[in-house]
């Protein structure tokens, strides 16, 4: 085809990686991780309909480490998610595209994702301790 | 040209053209379900540190609250939605085979109409049941 001869713009990996661009590939990232993370979800609520042996099942599945580690992840991952989403409603409506503010805020959607993830895993755990 | 199209203001000459020829319709469903999302998130993840630990009957008394099984189908429709629609973009973003990325894009779209019935009918299930 003629369009396979078209020249392309430069790939990604010739650009000096910023806090802009890697924010938003990892956007992207999360929001692909969140898919198994809502698929899990879905696993859990048709495990709480199908009866106690099947929930069972599924709640030793997240209390192992391996799940454990999954539940962190799928945590930050949606924490991350729902704060960069935020940013880029901001972007959507025209507001915070100067340079020191998409900086700022980019630290600002990295800092407070690991605050939420820390705060409600604490709360979580004690929740689990105590009961 | 012919008459008809005479008749046609410009911008109905225009409409459903251009490369995506669906316009923004695409871009304005995904930010429309990222603003549902906003609070039904932070419920959600609420919710979850609340039910940290908690046994089945703890979880099929959430679910049969009046509030919750609301939230969670408009969750689960939510989610699934925007997911189909940012994971449409990606495959349209990296895959170049034509062939390839129509059978992705129709696997995404079935799929996650699949997953989000049974999360929906799984808490009508719960919310309904004895």
């Amino acid at each position: 085809m003629a369009q396979d001869n078209r020249p392309l713009s430069p790939h990604l990996q010739v650009y000096r990686p910023q806090i802009t661009s890697v924010l938003s590939i990892v956007h992207r990232l999360t929001g692909i991780g969140l898919g198994a993370g809502a698929v899990a979800l879905v696993v859990w609520l048709a495990a709480a309909a199908a009866g106690p042996r099947w929930f069972e099942l599924a709640s030793n599945m997240a209390a192992s480490w391996p799940g454990q580690a999954l539940l962190l992840g799928f945590t930050w991952a949606l924490f991350y998610h729902l704060c960069n989403g935020i940013r880029h409603l901001f972007w959507d409506v025209g507001l915070g595209f100067e340079l020191t503010t998409a900086r700022l805020s980019g630290w600002a959607v990295i800092i407070t994702s690991m605050l939420l993830t820390g705060i409600s895993w604490a709360i979580g755990l004690s929740k689990v301790a105590g009961a | 040209m012919s008459n008809h199209s005479e008749m046609k203001s410009r911008l109905a000459r225009v409409r459903g053209l251009g490369s995506a020829k669906e316009g923004v319709a695409h871009w304005w469903a995904q930010r429309l379900s990222a603003v549902a999302l906003l609070p039904l998130i932070i419920w959600f993840s609420a919710s979850l540190v609340y039910l940290s630990g908690a046994n089945h009957a703890t979880v099929l008394a959430w679910l049969k609250t009046p509030l919750a099984p609301i939230l969670m189908v408009a969750l689960v429709s939510a989610g699934f939605y925007h997911l189909q629609l940012g994971l449409q973009v990606v495959i349209e973003d990296y895959v170049h085979n034509g062939a390839i990325k129509l059978s992705l894009v129709i696997i995404t779209r079935l799929g996650c109409a699949l997953a989000a019935l049974i999360g929906v009918f799984s808490v009508l299930r719960i919310a309904f049941g004895g």
